[in-house]
């Protein structure tokens, strides 16, 4: 850890991107987000409304959740439109 | 070279801001501060400075955007009195734990309740551990070149700290005197071009402000922080000296006046010292050996060198503008009391407090106290350590 005489002024944070060394998904509500691919129209969404960086995006497109920075909020879920009122994401229980 | 003008402390001050021409301003209109701002808006308008003035609906947005505005890289100015002071609290720590150079002249004036616009100390003293250097300032010429030397002051690079100007309202806001203004070139030159530290608008080099520090780190960042405040005083004095090369007037730590082979001794901020030194003159062509000591860098207090400088006394009162209620003693008796409790001889304190809320202080006030100095240095006896003067029973 960092000691007192390393504190850059004013606790500027130099490093861009350093929250992604903070797994903010160590521990979890009880409920984790599913994501069902064939319900998906891509709209992104998700990815705007998450509040950490659980919804990963490669070439324009979603990919599955890193659960790493996922705290079962569930924002993504409920944000979700769907395929013909069939939900993309949908909240489960977590499994221990 | 000098032009002598007849001006208020606002207007004064309003001038120092014009010469310096800040990126940002922005500010709300606050009893006895607005006509320093209103006059600065008027310079905007007319085209006399680029100063972007950002007009607020309240202190704590106006303290909140000067903020941003430092942290995007710009050299930012505001100025407040009182309640506005009092709202931008919770704000003032954070632009002190950014280490944002802020200059913010405060215009002294009395808390609510009740109201009043008259001048006492409470507002800046308030605010006095929320990491702001404040320097305190005499008359309108003092916060002229105090807000001059703000500047400075706060862009060193060893301290990068916001800086409060305190100077008595009405008193000297709002009365005229005789002031003398530098060319615009000589303050231009003084104060510089303004150097950011990691401007946010610095795109290429993204940078996060404001991070959540929790129990692993946040005791080291303090640490940390306290230090830098070690720092000041020397810069504080390097800055006076080169100030001294452009105006031939000398500015320290604190004023000493007729202190050094003094017996009895007051301790008194701003404008009150003027009316406290006449009355010394009086008493030392009658042979009384009595002194003054006007603290200039109240925050941070300059303990070791304030205590050296009265230690020697028989007997000191602290003069407050301010009370701290609740059984304590006022905020500058505190300072002083901590700062010569360690020394094996030092004098009998006492602290009396006068002109809240615009109360006048007269000679007759600065008299007073004298005489009762003179009788406590001669029996050692002291009737109440700490008491009102100037009021009626």
């Amino acid at each position: 850890m960092m000691g007192w005489k390393e504190i850059p002024p004013g606790m500027v944070i130099l490093e861009p991107g350093s929250a992604l060394k903070v797994k903010t998904g160590s521990w979890r509500a009880a409920y984790r987000p599913r994501w069902i691919e064939e319900n998906c129209i891509q709209c992104l969404l998700c990815w705007l409304y998450c509040p950490d960086n659980s919804v990963k995006v490669k070439d324009g497109k979603r990919e599955d959740f890193d659960f790493d920075y996922c705290k079962g909020c569930g924002i993504c879920a409920l944000e979700c439109p769907g395929k013909k009122g069939n939900k993309a994401i949908v909240m489960e229980e977590e499994v221990k | 070279m000098t032009k002598i003008v007849a001006v208020t402390g606002n207007e004064a001050v309003a001038n120092a801001f014009r010469q310096i021409e800040p990126d940002v301003c922005a500010a709300y209109p606050i009893t006895p501060q607005t006509e320093l701002m209103q006059r600065f808006a008027s310079f905007v308008s007319n085209g006399q400075v680029k100063t972007e003035l950002i007009l607020v609906e309240s202190e704590h947005s106006a303290m909140s955007a000067c903020i941003g505005a430092a942290a995007a890289g710009g050299r930012v100015a505001t100025a407040t009195s009182s309640q506005g002071l009092a709202l931008m609290w919770e704000t003032l720590f954070i632009a002190s734990g950014f280490r944002l150079p802020i200059v913010m002249p405060v215009v002294n004036r009395a808390l609510s309740s009740p109201i009043n616009i008259h001048c006492d100390h409470s507002d800046a003293m308030g605010a006095r551990d929320s990491g702001w250097i404040q320097l305190w300032s005499e008359n309108a010429q003092e916060a002229y070149d105090n807000t001059i030397q703000a500047f400075r002051i706060a862009e060193d690079m060893d301290i990068r700290l916001p800086v409060m100007v305190c100077y008595d309202g009405f008193i000297i806001s709002h009365s005229i005197e005789r002031i003398e203004y530098f060319d615009d070139e000589i303050v231009k030159k003084f104060v510089g071009e303004y150097k950011p530290l990691y401007p946010l608008l610095d795109i290429e080099n993204p940078k996060s402000f404001g991070p959540l520090i929790l129990t692993d780190l946040y005791h080291e960042v303090r640490k940390a922080h306290s230090e830098v405040y070690k720092n000041v005083p020397k810069v504080v004095l390097k800055v006076a000296k080169d100030f001294e090369k452009i105006s031939g007037r000398k500015y320290g730590l604190f004023e000493s006046y007729m202190l050094e082979d003094a017996e009895i001794g007051i301790v008194i901020l701003n404008s009150a010292a003027g009316t406290t030194k006449d009355v010394i003159d009086d008493y030392r062509n009658k042979g009384v050996k009595v002194g003054l000591l006007k603290p200039r860098l109240f925050r941070p207090f300059p303990y070791a060198e304030i205590g050296n400088a009265l230690k020697h006394l028989k007997a000191l009162c602290v003069l407050d503008r301010a009370d701290a209620f609740g059984g304590s003693f006022g905020p500058l008796y505190l300072d002083v009391a901590a700062s010569l409790c360690n020394f094996d001889q030092k004098p009998i304190l006492i602290n009396r407090i006068y002109g809240l809320g615009g109360r006048d202080y007269m000679p007759e006030h600065a008299a007073g106290v004298i005489e009762e100095l003179r009788k406590i240095a001669k029996t050692g006896k002291v009737k109440s350590l700490k008491e009102y003067i100037g009021v009626r029973e």
